[in-house]
This record gives C-alpha cells, sequence and structure tokens, in this order.
C-alpha cells in the first residue's frame, strides 16, 4: 500500500491506480481517461480484499470484489443493501475482477455502490503518505467521476457502523443484463421501540442533488413504520431528484421508477429490521 | 516492457507495450486465436479466459496484471488428444451454430461446472448471463452445459 501511495506521489497527476480494471480501462479506451502511467494494484488484492465483522462495524477492503461482495455470509445476514446491489451490478464475469474501492472511486453518478454505502452512512478511508483520514459519503463523492480521494492518496476501506434492530434494501430498474440503471435506490432504516430511529435513502442515475436524500429520510425518523409512510418518503425522493431524458427513458419514467423503488426498499428494509427484531 | 505469462501450462515471455490487453497478447503474440475479440467494452464475453480458474473478460484486463495468474484459453481445454466434457456437449446438443461465442461460453461453463457440478439451468443461465450468442441459441447452449454436468467424470479431473 505505502509503495502504491509513494509512486502515487513520485509520479505525479499522471499516475493512477488501476485496481480491477473494469472502469479505468473502458475509460481509457473511449480517452476519456489517458493517464501517463498506470500502478498495477492487483497484487493488493489479498491484503485488501476482505469483509469482517469488527467493533460494532463492517469493514470492507478497498479490492474486495464484487463477487466476494455477493458471496459475503457477513453481508447477507446484516447488511444485506450490498448482496442486493451485488446481484444486478453488471454480470458474474465482471464481478469477477471488478472490486468495489475501484467503483467508488469511478464515482459514476449511476453507481450502485455509491448508492449503497450512502445509504447505510458507510465511512470512506483514505490513506495518503500522512497517514489516513475518514471521511462519509456526502464528502466522499463529489459529483460525477469525482471523488474526496486526492492525487497521492488511496481508498483503502469502507466502514458501515452496524445498529441493532436494523434492515437495508436496493433495487434497480434495468433494460438488460450488465446495462446501467434507468434508476435505482437504496433504503435502510432502524428501529427502537417499533419507531424509525435512523434512515438512510440514496438514489442512483436520477440526478439526485446529493448523494443521500435529506428529504425523505426527514419524512421517516421518528415515525412508525407503515406503507403510508413510505409512499410519502417516496414522494419526497421523487421530489428531490432531477432525472434527464436518454435512451433509457424520459425524465417523468425515471422519476416514477424512483420512487417505485424507494417505496419498495423501504418496505424491504424495515421488514429486515423487524426480522432481526424477532 | 517485458512480460512473462503462463498460459495453458506453458510459460510465454514477449516484449510489449504496458498497455497491451490480454486478448490481444494471446491472439497476436502468441497466435492463440480461439480467444475472440468482439465489443471490446466487457458487453458480450467473446473473450473470456480464464485466471486462476475464473473466467474474465480478457479485452478488459492488461497482459501484464494476467502474468500474476495461470491462464487458461480455449486451446487448453482439450488435454491429451481427449475434448473437455463441456466441449463433447457443445458438440452433443449442438451448442454452436456460428461459433464466435463458443470459446468463451465453453471456460465459463468450464469455470461453473468446477465449482458447482450439478448446477440448475437457472444457475447455468445466471452463469452466462454476460455473454452474448447472437445466433440466440442460449437454449441449446444451457443444454450442452448440462450435458457435459452429467457426463463428467471427477477421476479424469474434469
Amino acid at each position: 500500500m505505502d509503495n502504491a501511495i509513494e509512486l502515487l506521489s513520485e509520479l505525479g497527476p499522471e499516475a493512477r491506480l488501476l485496481a480491477g480494471g473494469h472502469s479505468l480501462l473502458p475509460m481509457m479506451k473511449l480517452r476519456l481517461a489517458s493517464p501517463e502511467y498506470l500502478i498495477d494494484i492487483d497484487p493488493l488484492a489479498d491484503e485488501l480484499g476482505y469483509v469482517a465483522e469488527h467493533d460494532h462495524e463492517v469493514r470492507i477492503g478497498a479490492m474486495t470484489r464484487h463477487r466476494e461482495l455477493l458471496e459475503s455470509e457477513l453481508l447477507r445476514r446484516r447488511l444485506a443493501i450490498f448482496t442486493d446491489a451485488e446481484r444486478v451490478i453488471a454480470d458474474p464475469v465482471v464481478r469477477n475482477r471488478g472490486t468495489i474501492g475501484g467503483a467508488l472511486c469511478q464515482a459514476d453518478p449511476s453507481e450502485d455502490l455509491v448508492a449503497a454505502c450512502a445509504a447505510v452512512g458507510g465511512q470512506m478511508v483514505i490513506r495518503g503518505l500522512a497517514g489516513e483520514r475518514v471521511v462519509g459519503m456526502r464528502e466522499f463523492y463529489r459529483g460525477p467521476y469525482r471523488t474526496a480521494v486526492g492525487a497521492a492518496e488511496m481508498l483503502v476501506e469502507i466502514r458501515v457502523r452496524l445498529a441493532d434492530d436494523s434492515g437495508s434494501a436496493y433495487e434497480k430498474v434495468d433494460r438488460r443484463v450488465g446495462d446501467w440503471a434507468v434508476a435505482a435506490a437504496g433504503a435502510a432504516v432502524s428501529l427502537v421501540k417499533g419507531r424509525i430511529a435512523a434512515a438512510g435513502i440514496a438514489l442512483a442515475a436520477v440526478g439526485a442533488r446529493e448523494v443521500t436524500c435529506a428529504e425523505a429520510e426527514e419524512v421517516l425518523v421518528g415515525q412508525s413504520p407503515s406503507d403510508e409512510l413510505f409512499a410519502r418518503a417516496a414522494r419526497a425522493a421523487q421530489a428531490a431528484c432531477h432525472p434527464v431524458a436518454d435512451q433509457r427513458g424520459s425524465a417523468e419514467y425515471k422519476r416514477h421508477v424512483a420512487g417505485v423503488l424507494t417505496e419498495r426498499t423501504l418496505r424491504r428494509a424495515a421488514a429486515r429490521a423487524r426480522a432481526e427484531q424477532g | 516492457m517485458q512480460v512473462t505469462l503462463m498460459v495453458n501450462d506453458t510459460e510465454y515471455t514477449r516484449d510489449v507495450e504496458p498497455r497491451m490487453l490480454l486478448v490481444h497478447f494471446l491472439r497476436d503474440e502468441l497466435g492463440l486465436t480461439g480467444t475472440h475479440w468482439g465489443c471490446d467494452t466487457s458487453n458480450c464475453g467473446t473473450c473470456v479466459v480464464l485466471m486462476d480458474g475464473e473466467p474474465v473478460k480478457s479485452c478488459t484486463v492488461l497482459a501484464a496484471t494476467a502474468s500474476r495468474y495461470a491462464v487458461r484459453t480455449v486451446e487448453g481445454m482439450e488435454v491429451d488428444g481427449r475434448l473437455d466434457p463441456v466441449q463433447r456437449g457443445f458438440t452433443e446438443e449442438h451448442g454452436l451454430q456460428c461459433g464466435f461465442c463458443t470459446p468463451g461460453m465453453m471456460l465459463t461453463a468450464r469455470a461453473l461446472l468446477d465449482r458447482n457440478p450439478h448446477p440448475t439451468d437457472a444457475e447455468i443461465r445466471e452463469a452466462i448471463s454476460g455473454q452474448i450468442c447472437r445466433c440466440t441459441g442460449y437454449a441449446t447452449i444451457v443444454r450442452s452445459i448440462r450435458w457435459a454436468a452429467e457426463h463428467s467424470n471427477p477421476e479424469l479431473g474434469n
């Protein structure tokens, strides 16, 4: 790790880290990225490839591949939003190579893992020559293709705090396997005495201003879960997004889908939270 | 830069551009043209090869990265004149029409059966969901893989 960061620092801004390669190499083919140097961090896949529970926290190494996330029993049990998302990310062969760190640093506005990490309040551990700093997703994601990771820094770990009686879920609508989302939503709720103590809502691919949707979260906190409440939160989420019409659908259709998926993921997240209570 | 790759149990060293992709290394440097170059956008899956036994899209892996892994291509499926059960399955059940997707399909099938010797049809369809057969011959591809599962002999190591 230190070697990679030293190289980044020595070679300057024309050097890029190459993790699983499934974002950066396609960007290079399109000439949207043309780094002078690639630092292949595939040899860090063992050191930074893990999903572990540590002190009421799940820690995910940045080089953990999509497939390992999909197959993680710990995530399925405690943070099922990742399992849901991984089922619909790319395809099984791509999932063998792509990494969570690579996906987050690519910061595509349709990226499922950005939304999943944001919904559960993920903390990003960024390492540089001077040491590590930890930032939340709102600070990490600076808009399409921009993150808080500096030129001589590297995302090394994702941490998610585990709350009791909590549940999360992810769902997306796409046109075919492996395509980018028409719209996608992630939701997380934690319950205290039957009421929602904390909530996270994140939308992907629909032009949300921020990575999490505070307007929808405010509707939920302090309330008892119900379909009527979830419908109100979904309307707030719809109002806060600004989808762009393209070949995947009209803006109106995408906003409609974002609302439907917000409701569905909230229902499933709440059901999972109650099952955990059970 | 000089790269050394282990492909089908043989070591090859070549001097190539650092940006060279695995698919081009296999086809242009080694002449192993069984690995096809299709969409070049990691969608179609016709370039699938195995790295340490797992299917990857070789149009989206640098040859230099692959030097850490054992690479297997369709040319390495036949051993000592014996076809892999997956290759026999594709023959028996007519799993190919134009043949362009076939090498990638067969290697993904091999990796699936190595992990899960008795997959359901749903598991087979999921495994090949990142690969496109433009003849749309999916039904016979699934049947071919099922044939291979039913005719594999674990004592022969396949």
